[in-house]
């Protein structure tokens, strides 16, 4: 079955496809966009902009260093630059300049991180960027997205060019289904979107497993149990009060991502669960391992990144809150 | 706009051996610090700041047109501030906050907390990375200004000052000028016993660099390869300085463990004496 259709979900193109879109509209808009390429522009699909605007376009090359320092000066002089390539080699090759130039000197720029989690697929698990939130963690000031949907990758994009400091985007190499009616996308940084109401669990997503938790949520009310759906596209700053409302209204959690457990969004928000108000919780992500090329759909199921993940992970957590009861 | 017009040779000697005291005097205070690495950049920094060389404005840091100096090897510090704060961005007193609690005065120089301070700095090989982005907005915001980037030596040791300088030459950064001070010695000995960089003019001019070399400590010939270095079109250009360790004291000259240690207050005291004759 395909993802979202359960919940009525409208299929739409790759997400680095609506990356494209978004950057060349904000570049068109505003005029301090300079967009930087680590040499994938064609992959991460910033090479709208180059199209369109090639004195505001560099291709660095495969130096992610040099790109990260070089973005970090364009900073310096009042320009907004995105500095675009795989999350992988950004984090891996330049994580030493992203924390000294764009982090601790809380400069303007926006980092896309595409081909991120394992939906890439056949590349392989050098390509794949399994870690990001792990590691954009350990960057205290920069604020970072991760967008579920053609509507709030738009808006992520915007949102990330307005506001003034450091910011890491996610992006992806596959598509999304709409969640969001199109012209009418709800997106403040830092606020996460209740997409489904629900009174008996919370299943806390974000990515490409929002899709995924609004069809297991559909199966879960044919069980009985309510769960109600947000989409957690900001990973810092975190929206606790959405978390602990979850918590005191629902009384159980279970947490989806696209992403490595240890230091991911899950273990970011039990720690807000475990201060403030403890419930039942369960998990669904990567177990500490390399993922291996393939079809994304066959590696989704391999991995344990599927809504009937979700679902077996909503009814644990839901039969543990009812023998706490 | 304030520029020094003090091409007074020996009112620019008095200034390096003002900033020679600071770096003493505000290194000693802290307990630590790296005094023999800001040593031997002075002349460089004094002909850049008091020769007439730098275009900037401590009225207005952010002010567009300003010429950048960016601070490449962080651990010089205790040279940056002292500067700064003579050329008029903050008061001289501010210094003396060096390295501690509730002050902006870092260790390694950050982004943002200080007036003046180009970059954040500390791990060696970004800055002139950072200086290729300064150009490429300049050209973006059609502004003339030039960029000059203060290496060490042991720092070109790094891959991603050769990813710069490379991405320099393909944009014919004729508006950048990186300084090497070239002292021979990095934390743990001299280079060319840990990890030779030479032949060092040979590697800039294969990456499409203009090279000029130079005596680092001797005034007139900083100033002269400023002004050389400015008549280049189509290129980047390096100035090798070559500079001694620990420069105007002989003690901490004839001894590179002083790369990461301050000087005791009794060493302070005989090292003072030597700058005030030197």
């Amino acid at each position: 079955m395909r993802l979202g259709e359960l919940a009525g979900l409208k299929p739409s193109v790759p997400m680095r496809d609506i990356f494209g879109d978004a950057i060349l509209k904000v570049a068109t808009e505003n005029p301090k966009v300079v967009v930087l390429d680590g040499d994938l522009a064609n992959s991460t699909k910033a090479d709208t902009v180059r199209k369109a605007f090639p004195d505001r376009f560099f291709n660095i090359g495969i130096a992610e260093s040099n790109l990260v320092g070089i973005g970090a000066g364009l900073a310096g002089c009042g320009l907004i630059p995105w500095i675009t390539s795989f999350s992988s080699f950004l984090l891996c090759n330049a994580y030493d300049q992203i924390r000294l130039a764009v982090a601790m000197s809380k400069i303007n720029a926006k980092i896309l991180g595409s081909h991120g989690g394992i939906t890439l697929g056949k590349d392989g698990p050098t390509q794949m960027g399994i870690e990001d939130f792990a590691l954009v963690g350990g960057l205290p000031t920069m604020v970072m997205l991760v967008p579920s949907d053609p509507g709030t990758m738009h808006a992520a994009v915007k949102a990330a060019t307005d506001y003034v400091g450091p910011v890491w985007l996610r992006s992806s190499r596959v598509a999304m289904p709409y969640i969001y009616e199109e012209g009418n996308v709800p997106f403040v940084i830092g606020k996460a979107n209740k997409v489904r109401e629900g009174k008996d669990i919370t299943i806390i997503a974000n990515g490409i497993m929002v899709s995924a938790g609004l069809d297991a949520a559909v199966i879960l009310a044919r069980e009985g149990i309510q769960a109600r759906v947000l989409d957690f596209h900001t990973l810092r700053p975190m929206d606790t009060e959405a978390i602990i409302s979850a918590a005191r209204e629902t009384g159980a959690i279970v947490c989806a991502e696209e992403h490595l457990l240890t230091g991911g969004m899950g273990s970011n928000v039990a720690r807000v669960v475990a201060s403030n108000i403890p419930v039942p919780m369960r998990f669904v992500g990567l177990a500490d391992t390399y993922v291996e090329s393939g079809d994304p759909n066959e590696l989704l199921i391999k991995y344990h990144l599927t809504s009937e993940d979700i679902i077996a992970a909503g009814r644990a957590a839901f039969a543990e809150k009812q023998k706490k009861g | 706009m304030y520029q020094a017009n003090g091409k007074d040779i020996n009112q620019l000697k008095e200034i390096a051996k003002q900033l020679r005291l600071d770096i003493l005097q505000i290194t000693t205070e802290a307990g630590s610090g790296h005094p023999s690495s800001s040593f031997s950049s002075v002349e460089i920094c004094t002909a850049l700041y008091f020769g007439g060389i730098l275009r900037f404005d401590p009225k207005n840091p952010d002010w567009p047109e300003r010429d950048r100096f960016i601070m490449s090897k962080g651990h010089a510090a205790p040279l940056l501030y002292p500067v700064l704060a003579r050329a008029g961005y903050f008061p001289l007193d501010m210094i003396h906050k060096l390295r501690q609690v509730d002050s902006p005065v870092q260790g390694h120089p950050i982004y943002g907390l200080m007036p003046g301070v180009e970059a954040t700095s500390g791990s060696l090989g970004q800055g002139l990375s950072l200086g290729v982005g300064h150009i490429l907005g300049g050209r973006i915001n059609d502004k003339d200004y030039r960029v000059y980037v203060l290496m060490g030596d042991g720092e070109c040791q790094a891959g991603q000052v050769w990813e710069a300088a490379m991405s320099a030459a393909h944009f014919k950064t004729d508006k950048l000028t990186a300084i090497i001070d070239y002292n021979k010695y990095q934390e743990m000995g001299p280079l060319s016993r840990e990890m030779a960089i030479e032949p060092l003019v040979e590697k800039w001019k294969a990456f499409g660099w203009h090279v000029i070399e130079i005596d680092g400590h001797d005034i007139p010939s900083i100033l002269q390869a400023f002004e050389d270095a400015k008549q280049v079109s189509g290129k980047p250009q390096v100035i090798i300085a070559n500079t001694i360790k620990g420069k105007g004291v002989s003690f901490v000259e004839a001894d590179y463990t002083f790369h990461g240690r301050a000087l005791t207050e009794n060493q302070a005291i005989l090292a003072r004496e030597e700058i005030l004759c030197g």
